[in-house]
């Protein structure tokens, strides 16, 4: 057959299934973004009357929390969720890396795999489970500092910052390590020709050049440690008081569970509010951390 | 004993099963341009690898012989390779500027061997920069990242990186192959250059760059050093007819 082919199809069929099919996707895109404003709308609605008329600055910045008395203040919370959050990044992102770092360039034979096996395995713990190990194996250790320190026996916020630092570090490492193994090989060559030795290399050149992919991976540690609740709040102790190391200390995420059944009226509202203020802070973080990316990806490029 | 700067003796090297060099004696004197020739495959990255103990991660791999430089064995056990690497730069096939500034990475070497006095910095990077033939070009934009230099640019700066640890002899790569011809006689240009104070080695699959810029040259295939002598020697007398036939193009 030596028929000549016309470039004009003739098979409606085809174009029809492109059509459909690009309106399918078309439909998909739309539906993730209507999900997301549907949420931010909601979460507007329904958490913003209560900081209307308990007043934006004392409800943020109220040292209060005692909804019987109709005090309203969650600034405990919000410093609580700050300090638990940096506690556990300052301890899992260091950690983290460096044994990204062994995993991916440093560790000999058949280590790694073990290894990765052992951090996939860690990073699909349920989180109620790290609550319990914290309560069962940590909470003892600490319960020996507060007792040195003349405190009395309690959750802490350390015992908070510890259990979420275990729990973000297996996210951190897998994120960090896929960057790592992402650096081309012709930096690294680079480095060792010029006399570099094989750490002057890895923290030289080999780190800085993954540095938005490791921070990638903190945004997503971030993200878990100020979202979670449940281990926290069987180690925190729970009391709304602005936050000290070895001194019980409520986070943003607890307050919603552990009051949820037993509110109603302004208590419930001031719930859902908590709500809205836990949402705007993780919108917050991820905005920053995906600046300070642009901003490193512009210096790179 | 042999007098040149860096030399190698009855070298071998196995990559597992391959035996990619059989045996290789040569000289890489002081203030000359060396060529190493040669189809693809023949051994020629991995010879110039071998002298700054860049095949030393790769895994299965064996070396016998010796290497040379001022006399000293750069295969000897107590060698610290870092210092060895110092003493002999490398530029590589594709320009490979790490992603920082103009000035991080040509400061990078001094900065790892110990140097931090700022003015001291300051002092070799302008002076390798210009010794690489790119300071006029980048002396306004050393705080810019290097990566957004062209290609030709990126390899002069490559040049400058390995030049700022004050190496004694520096090893290309065809440091040409991926460029357009203007940076292509640039980086010839600089070469001949730089041989005034550095011994050179230069890995290229383009013999009329060899003729142009080498003092010797030496001819390698499937992993024996076939021939090697001066330049014009070898382009207008080789020995060996196997020579004569890669030179005048019969095969390779
Ligand atoms: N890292 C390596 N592992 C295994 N074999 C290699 C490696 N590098 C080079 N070889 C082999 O060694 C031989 C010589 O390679 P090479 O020195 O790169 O040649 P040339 O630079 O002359 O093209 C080739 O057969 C090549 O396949
Ligand atoms: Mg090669």
């Amino acid at each position: 057959m030596t028929e000549k082919q016309s470039i004009i199809s003739t098979r409606r069929s085809k174009l029809t299934l492109e059509a459909v099919m690009s309106a399918a996707f078309l439909l998909c895109g739309l539906a993730a973004v209507v999900s997301v404003l549907f949420i931010s709308v909601y979460m507007v609605a329904s958490g913003g009357p209560v900081i209307a008329k308990v007043g934006i600055l004392k409800f943020l910045l109220g040292r209060v929390w005692n909804p019987g008395n109709g005090q309203f203040g969650i600034l405990p919370m919000i410093l609580s969720s700050i300090f638990a959050t940096a506690g556990a990044i300052l301890i899992a992102l260091p950690t983290g890396v460096l044994v990204a770092v062994f995993l991916s360039k440093l560790a000999p034979g058949k280590l790694p795999g073990a290894l990765r096996a052992l951090i996939d395995l860690l990073a699909g713990i349920p989180s109620v489970v790290y609550g319990l190990l914290g309560a069962i194996l940590l909470a003892p250790l600490i319960f020996k500092l507060q007792t040195w320190a003349g405190l009395p026996q309690s959750g802490s916020l350390l015992a908070a910052i510890s259990v979420l630092s275990i729990m973000i570090l297996p996210t951190i490492i897998t994120v960090s390590e896929t960057a790592l193994r992402a650096v081309p090989k012709q930096y690294e060559d680079a480095a060792l020709a010029l006399g570099s030795t094989r750490l002057q290399c890895i923290f030289r050149v080999t780190i800085p050049a993954a540095k938005s992919g490791i921070a990638a991976g903190m945004a997503l540690g971030v993200g878990r440690a100020v979202g979670e609740a449940m281990a926290v709040t069987m180690v925190a102790g729970n009391a709304a008081i602005l936050p000290e190391l070895l001194k019980p200390v409520r986070l943003l995420t607890t307050s919603i569970p552990l009051e949820w059944a037993y509110s109603s009226g302004l208590h419930r509202e001031a719930l859902y509010g908590i709500g809205l203020v836990l949402f705007v802070f993780i919108m917050i973080i991820n905005a920053a951390l995906s600046a300070i990316l642009k901003k490193g990806g512009a210096h790179n490029a | 004993m042999n007098q040149a700067k860096l030399y190698t003796k009855d070298l071998h090297l196995h990559y597992g099963e391959i035996h990619a060099l059989k045996g290789v004696s040569m000289e890489f004197p002081a203030r000359f341009v060396t060529a190493l020739i040669g189809p693809s495959g023949c051994g020629k990255s991995t010879c110039l690898k071998t002298l700054n103990r860049m095949n030393d991660t790769v895994p299965g791999v064996k070396i016998t012989g010796k290497v040379l430089l001022d006399g000293e064995d750069v295969y000897a056990k107590n060698v610290d390779v870092p210092t060895l690497r110092k003493k002999i730069g490398m530029v590589f096939q594709s320009p490979n500027p790490f992603p920082m500034s103009v000035y991080d990475n040509v400061a990078y070497g001094p900065r790892v061997h110990g140097l931090k006095n700022r003015l001291a910095l300051d002092e070799i990077v302008e002076e390798s920069l210009k010794a690489a033939a790119i300071w006029e070009e980048v002396k306004d934009r050393l705080k810019k990242p290097a990566l957004r230099l062209s290609g030709g640019q990126q390899q002069r700066l490559c040049i400058a990186r390995a030049l700022a640890t004050k190496p004694e002899i520096l090893l290309m790569d065809e440091p040409t192959s991926a460029l357009d011809p203007i940076s292509t006689a640039k980086i010839e240009e600089l070469a001949v250059e730089l041989k005034k104070e550095y011994g050179i080695v230069i890995v290229t699959h383009n013999m009329q760059q060899a003729a142009r810029i080498s003092d010797y040259t030496a001819f390698f295939l499937l992993g024996n050093l076939v021939e090697h002598g001066p330049t014009s020697d070898i382009f207008s007398n080789p020995k060996e007819k196997r020579t004569e036939d890669y030179i005048s193009g019969r095969f390779g």
